[in-house]
């Protein structure tokens, strides 16, 4: 509609000076782009926007999921009861952070290798990008039960390791002992989310002009030097991007850890999102929960804010 | 006022996004005087159940005009969160199926109403079968659920492995020394399968009576306000010990999955289990015994509480409670257990079923519902005490410090009774 009473306008006016027409053309575009946002800016606002804010409130309160007795401003005794009392989420902070600090750099680099492969001129190359994106388009929730298996003291894992160390490996449940759980998930989410940052780096390989490569091949690179000061630099935007994405989406560990082993054994896989869910929704205390995810905010934003501020272009 | 509704909307579209089906529950329709009953039930996954709910209300509906019934069942993982959505936003239906220890919960936030059945006919029922809350009945169960120890006669046997009675059950010393012996020969992987990856209410259910049995408790039962003392005093850290030391000296399985399937895979000699799984281990092993859990000081002891019927705080109450009087005949009562394999809940309707009746074969889970059911605290701290008994719990079994692991348990769920004031203790 509004594209088409812009032409109209375009039509009924040509003797204008073309500095008023292109003005009101833009208005009409405005006025189009308006209409087209209104929808999405709707629903943000009443599903991301507005819970966001009222969870603002619900943090400084001790309100609960379901109560006869309304909720009491309580200051600041959840953000107290957070850093000062509680155990069990100091232990999933600092799992949270050692599980990004790993998964970041192994999932992006792994990433990059993949798309590396799969960009090169082989035959089945299509073949290759499908298989690695497999494990992309199924569900978490699917990988992480089968892969629960995978890890058991019986289990396929322990199975190939002992065929291949010739019964020398005598097998461990992996989820269920508290040294080696969280390596176990962040192998499994490595896996699973690896084949989606290909695809990433695969677009910024693939955004790489010819030329310059043919002119990296009249001054004689190595095939390395090509790689170094040439595929990486001119990646630079898309490694903003993943970086980021990664970051958050390891920051929100959640689905793994709920259905692999339920925040144990003894905390050692527990994350923040994990004791969100946890509090707020288990053992119905929203108010807290509420605190506990206005913290899990500012951590993520911080380090976003973080990574921009490192990343930016400096020219 | 205002405000509170304003949380509780916000409490319920955070709850519906992260548990998405629940928002389809909103949708529902509501309970209200129009002659409509609406009735929520859990086992959507059970069409045996389902079957026999909706006999019951055809023959309601058949007996009478004035109100006509309707049933909505809902897949069971995300029940609980449905209805208090459902109640966050004024949509509860009329009747519902509520799990034994919710019911304290869901009567203090005001989702139910007592019921106003007339006790000669909740009079027959199991006392476990009733939920209560200080004082007032406001659910009834058609059946009740037992564990006991399931074993095999020639496996004991051959071990030399005494049967232990109701009359004369294992001592802790007799279980402990049995243990070994069974996995001696290496037949067997396991001593005992606990089903320890049924995570959930499964672990205060069958764990936290073991724990009653050597004398602590999840709460001081005499006030309802402190765990301080009771689940982290000189009794519990002995439950702790005793259980923390099946898993590391390997005679249980960390990793068991649920429903005793360990057991029926021949992994584990014997198994603690619900009596859900009793008809299939049958089929599987012609000499099943079901056994008496131990003693282990304050005498042996079991879960008790199962799904029960209650009536919601808004519904049409004279229309709910002549549905209630219907359902709860002992036809019903019987039906319920002749498809699903559960106890029933008066002694005129275990005559009627093939198992429960006096020469059944499964009439002993009778006998130890009525002698060892030990319900689960009636207050509204349930919820919270439950998520984390079962937290600390697998921190146990997985190796933790069973001391630390006790307190930090006791103090979160003092924390979370103080932070509601008592719950109304």
């Amino acid at each position: 509609m509004a594209v088409a009473s812009a032409e109209r306008a375009e039509v009924a006016a040509p003797p204008e000076p073309p500095k008023r027409r292109r003005r009101s053309h833009s208005r009409a575009e405005q006025r189009a782009g308006a209409a087209f946002a209104i929808p999405g800016i709707a629903l943000l606002l009443l599903f991301v926007i507005g819970p966001a804010l009222v969870s603002l409130v619900l943090a400084f309160t001790n309100a609960r999921l379901i109560s006869p007795t309304p909720p009491e401003f309580v200051g600041l005794e959840n953000f107290r009861r957070a850093f000062a009392d509680d155990a069990t989420f100091h232990r999933s902070v600092l799992n949270t952070f050692v599980f990004a600090a790993i998964v970041v750099p192994l999932q992006g680099g792994f990433g990059l290798v993949l798309a590396l492969l799969v960009n090169q001129r082989i035959a089945g190359r299509n073949f290759f990008r499908t298989v690695y994106f497999l494990p992309v388009i199924t569900s978490m929730v699917v990988v992480s039960l089968l892969w629960r298996f995978l890890y058991q003291e019986d289990g396929l894992v322990n199975s190939a390791l002992s065929m291949v160390t010739g019964g020398a490996w005598a097998g461990q449940a992996w989820l269920a002992n508290p040294s080696t759980a969280m390596g176990a998930i962040v192998v499994m989410s490595v896996w699973q989310g690896v084949g989606f940052h290909m695809i990433i780096w695969l677009a910024g390989l693939q955004t790489i002009p010819e030329e310059v490569y043919e002119a990296g091949a009249l001054d004689g690179c190595t095939p390395w030097q090509r790689f170094w000061h040439l595929t990486l630099p001119l990646l630079k935007p898309t490694f903003v991007f993943v970086l980021i994405t990664i970051t958050i989406a390891a920051m929100s560990l959640f689905v793994q850890v709920n259905i692999m082993t339920n925040g144990g054994p003894v905390g050692s896989t527990s994350t923040i999102v994990f004791q969100i869910v946890q509090k707020g929704f288990q053992q119905q205390q929203m108010g807290y929960g509420a605190a506990l995810s206005l913290i899990f905010f500012c951590i993520v934003l911080t380090l976003a804010l973080v990574q921009r501020r490192l990343t930016r272009d400096r020219d | 006022m205002q405000r509170r509704n304003l949380f509780k909307l916000a409490a319920a579209t955070g709850g519906a996004a992260l548990t998405g089906q629940a928002l389809a529950a909103c949708t529902a329709s509501s309970g209200s005087s129009d002659g409509e009953l609406v009735l929520w039930a859990h086992n959507a996954g059970s069409p045996l159940e389902i079957a026999v709910t909706e006999d019951i209300v055809k023959a309601f509906n058949g007996s009478q005009d004035a109100y006509k019934a309707a049933l909505e069942p809902f897949p069971q993982d995300v029940y609980n969160d449905t209805v208090n959505a459902a109640a966050l936003s004024g949509d509860l239906p009329d009747l519902l199926t509520v799990d034994g220890p919710n019911i304290p919960n869901w009567a203090w936030a005001g989702h139910l109403q007592p019921l106003g059945v007339p006790t000669e006919i909740t009079g027959k029922f199991l006392p476990s079968t009733l939920g209560k809350f200080q004082g007032e009945l406001y659910a009834v169960g058609h059946w009740e659920a037992a564990c006991s120890i399931f074993a095999r006669q020639s496996v004991l046997e051959a071990a030399g492995v005494r049967i232990p009675t109701i009359e004369q059950p294992w001592s802790r010393e007799e279980f402990d020394d049995a243990l070994p012996r069974l996995v001696a020969d290496g037949t067997y992987q396991w001593a005992i399968d606990f089903s320890t990856a049924d995570t959930g209410e499964w672990y205060s259910y069958a764990f936290s009576p073991f724990l009653q049995s050597f004398g602590g408790d999840l709460i001081d039962r005499d006030s309802y306000l402190k765990a301080d003392g009771v689940l982290n005093g000189a009794e519990a850290l002995a439950w702790g010990r005793w259980f923390q030391g099946l898993f590391t000296s390997r005679l249980a399985n960390v990793e068991s999955p649920g429903g005793a399937e360990d057991f029926m895979q021949g992994k584990a000699a014997m198994s603690f289990a619900g009596n859900w799984s009793a008809l299939p281990a049958m089929d599987l092993y012609d000499d099943m015994l079901f056994l008496p859990p131990p003693d282990f000081g304050d005498g042996p002891k079991i879960g008790g509480g199962s799904w029960q019927w209650a009536v919601t705080a808004t519904a049409d109450s004279a229309g709910a409670n002549s549905w209630m009087e219907t359902a709860l005949s002992d036809e019903y009562v019987a039906e319920y257990a002749n498809q699903t394999g559960l106890i029933p809940a008066t002694d005129a309707a275990a005559e009627l079923t093939e198992h429960y009746a006096s020469d059944g074969m499964l009439r002993m889970m009778v006998d130890y519902s009525k002698a060892y059911a030990t319900l689960r605290p009636e207050t509204p701290a349930y919820t919270v005490i439950a998520s984390v008994f079962g937290q600390y719990t697998a921190d146990i079994i997985h190796g933790g410090d069973v001391q630390e692991a006790l307190d930090a348990a006791a103090a979160e769920i003092d924390a979370d009774i103080e932070a509601n004031s008592g719950y109304g203790f």
